[in-house]
């Protein structure tokens, strides 16, 4: 938990040094205090002493994972902690009074947390009570850097679930949401999810998946017992496209994640119909088709009608990955120079323009939520197939290096708060799925069992 | 008292017919006609036989034709009997037999003559056409081989050239004796390259390879394509050989 500096030092040698041995300095990363992520202090909240101690205690742990996986707040440990917190408002205490020597009563003062060893920021705290057979969360977040009590309370709010473990997940994720929106940190992870492809040991067959961030509920999607691809899932998380074989031929599938039902999509006489990629209102598609005689890019309402021709290229264009900001770029692979390279240009097909320098391969574009980076797969620096995940600036042209590992690091795509990628990786042996920080830092591995593949990450 | 009688009724018929007869040996015999005057000696007989043809193959048939002069009865051997004296008869031997004939004139002497039959084997039957194999068989024997590409291409090389010269051919022999036949072309990549990459390169691997085939005379009617990508590779060794298997355009029935 020894912030930051010494993290960053590594990460900037680490993005730097393979870059610097080509000769190509890329990578620049400025170290102030504006990345310095805000100390956060969570006691664990008490509940009633009965038979809901166990949905309680899950509760605490998925309230801390949440915060933590945000990827935005240091979690201050519990160890330095005093050994009371306040379980409402009214318990904190003003800081003008004389601090007690007792130190079980050091948790009741603001300064109690504020100053050594805590020395956080924010304090979370609150009570979880049984009301009607259901767990009821008075949940509050404190700043104790404030002078008065008034001027730290932050905000407060009355969360009700079911009295079990996956009600007490649920109403973590939620409190969670709350406390890094209140920070303008965005949504965090708790509650998104993360779709991708499986495929099970011992088959021939893949299968789109879904997961929690955490890598929790892992729950089967598709049911075609054949091959679906390249899953895209709707800005509202509410509909899922993919490619599939069940017809024999690549085509693109369009579900209801809310019914698991199948909605019509016209599939364009072609020998492949694949790669969709959502507009940013969730009624078009942008998808490579090789109607033409070889991919191109086209869009489509979301029923696939209204069909346009985007790219007229005489090469390969493919993966197409629209703009989520402007709504008026796509990002896209092209293997005009020979081999594949990451280009840019208009809804239109206008203004077409490559971004990465043409060396290696460089595929597998993904916006970051801002409309600002791209993430992409490359093999700069590596044997054919070894990929590694790099970031591009757009404004700057500017290249980071996120993984730098021998395997092949693939697929990247940005959690919808823009502070994760999740990506799959065979650094451990098989492909699997994992997820890191948007500088390359906190690896976290989701799925172990199969083949896991093409992730992307979703609102819900 | 029945025996009795029945002996007695016997007895009684033996009694007459020793009687009767007894009477007509006692009647005055006719007297002998006097002896007929010995004829003039008949002329020898003669007689010839031909078979034609004189060779036949099993189950056909010859003509016997045969003459004879002074004669009044004719025989012929093999379980033929009595015949004309000329004649000619259609026989059906099923192996190399010899036809005597026998002729008799009106002195009871005789004379033969022979002719040959000889059977050929049939010439062996012409062998039964062979049972039509199934396409899929066809198919499979045929010398179809995947035209392979190098990393990242799909130009046409020589030797993947040389080996859809050798489908093209087969595929048009494979038309003309399963006309409702038709080929699927599957674009197939190493796994190198990405899900996404590889299924656009997939397909236009597919797609060159079906073109050099229409080029070649195979109908585009017969062929279609897809692209697998690297889906379904034939290998899966981390190797340039396994690669290479794997970068390919591969036929299979549709």
């Amino acid at each position: 938990m020894k912030h930051s500096l010494i993290r960053y030092i590594g990460l900037f040698l680490a993005t730097t040094l393979p870059l610097a041995a080509q000769r190509t300095p890329d990578a620049v990363i400025e170290l102030t205090d504006e990345i310095r992520d805000p100390r956060i202090a969570v006691p664990e909240i008490l509940g009633p002493t009965s038979s809901v101690t166990d949905p309680v205690e899950h509760f605490n742990n998925e309230l801390w994972k949440a915060l933590e996986a945000s990827g935005r707040l240091e979690m201050v440990p519990r160890s330095f902690y005093p050994r009371s917190s306040p379980g409402k408002p009214e318990d904190i205490q003003r800081d003008e009074t004389k601090m007690p020597e007792d130190p079980a009563r050091r948790g009741f003062y603001l300064r109690g947390w504020e100053d050594v060893p805590v020395m956080a920021r924010y304090l979370v705290y609150g009570r979880v009570e049984e009301v009607n057979g259901r767990l009821a969360l008075s949940g509050y977040l404190a700043d104790v850097t404030q002078e008065s009590v008034e001027a730290s309370y932050v905000f407060g709010k009355l969360y009700y679930s079911e009295p079990n473990v996956t009600g007490a997940r649920e109403m973590a994720f939620e409190f969670a949401r709350d406390i890094l929106q209140n920070l303008g940190l965005g949504e965090g992870l708790a509650g998104s999810r993360i779709y991708y492809v499986h495929k099970e040991d011992g088959t021939d067959r893949k299968e789109i998946w879904a997961m929690d961030y955490d890598g929790r509920n892992k729950q089967r999607i598709t049911n075609y017992r054949n091959l679906s691809l390249t899953p895209a899932i709707s800005p509202d998380g509410r509909r899922i496209a993919f490619t599939t074989y069940v017809e024999g031929i690549p085509k693109i599938y369009l579900h209801s994640l809310a019914t698991n039902r199948r909605l019509p999509f016209y599939n364009q006489e072609a020998s492949m119909n694949s790669m969709p990629s959502f507009g940013l209102d969730g009624d078009s598609i942008y998808f490579a088709s090789s109607a033409s005689g070889r991919s191109q890019i086209y869009r489509a309402d979301i029923d696939g009608g209204n069909l346009r021709r985007i790219s007229y290229s005489r090469s390969l264009d493919l993966h197409p990955s629209l703009n989520p900001r402007t709504g008026a770029e796509i990002a896209f692979v092209s293997d005009a120079t020979g081999t594949p390279q990451i280009y840019v240009m208009n809804t239109s097909g206008a203004n077409r323009r490559r971004l990465s320098n043409g060396g290696g391969d460089a595929v597998q574009p993904a916006w970051d939520p801002t409309g600002e980076r791209l993430v992409f797969a490359w093999t700069r620096g590596y044997e054919i197939g070894n990929y590694n995940i790099f970031l591009v600036d757009l404004a700057s042209g500017r290249y980071t290096q996120l993984t730098h590992s021998a395997g092949r690091n693939e697929h990247p795509t940005f959690s919808p708060s823009g502070t994760h990628i999740v990506f799959s990786s065979d650094r451990l042996g098989s492909q699997q799925i994992w997820s890191m920080r948007a500088d390359g830092t906190q690896l976290n591995q989701l799925t172990s069992r199969g083949l896991n593949e093409s992730p992307v990450w979703a609102v819900r | 008292m029945r025996s009795k009688q029945k002996i007695i009724l016997i007895a009684a018929g033996i009694f007459l017919t020793l009687f009767a007869f007894g009477c007509r040996k006692e009647a005055p015999p006719p007297p002998p006609p006097p002896p007929p005057p010995p004829p003039p000696a008949a002329p020898a007989p003669t007689v010839g036989i031909t078979a034609e043809p004189s060779s036949i193959e099993r189950g056909k048939s010859a003509t016997l034709k045969w003459n004879s002069q002074n004669a009044v009865s004719a025989e012929m051997n093999q379980g033929i009997g009595a015949v004309a004296t000329s004649g000619s008869r259609e026989v059906f031997p099923t192996r190399s037999t010899e036809y005597t004939i026998t002729v008799r004139n009106a002195d009871g002497k005789t004379a033969s003559a022979s002719a040959m039959v000889t059977v050929r084997a049939p010439p062996p039957p012409p062998p039964p056409p062979p049972p039509k194999p199934d396409l899929s068989e066809a198919f499979s024997s045929a010398s179809i081989r995947d035209a392979l590409f190098d990393y990242d291409k799909s130009d046409i090389r020589p030797d993947a050239a040389e080996a859809l010269r050798g489908n093209a051919a087969a595929l048009k022999t494979l038309l003309e004796d399963y006309p409702s036949a038709a080929f699927l072309i599957e674009g197939h990549c190493d796994e190198r390259g990405t899900t996404e990459y590889n299924l656009a390169l997939g397909d236009r691997r597919s797609t060159v390879a079906m073109e050099f085939l229409v080029n070649l005379g195979v109908p585009a009617s017969k062929l279609s394509k897809v692209s697998l990508g690297e889906e379904r590779p034939v290998c899966s060794e981390q190797d340039e050989s396994c690669y290479q298997r794997n970068r390919r355009a591969h036929l299979r029935l549709r």
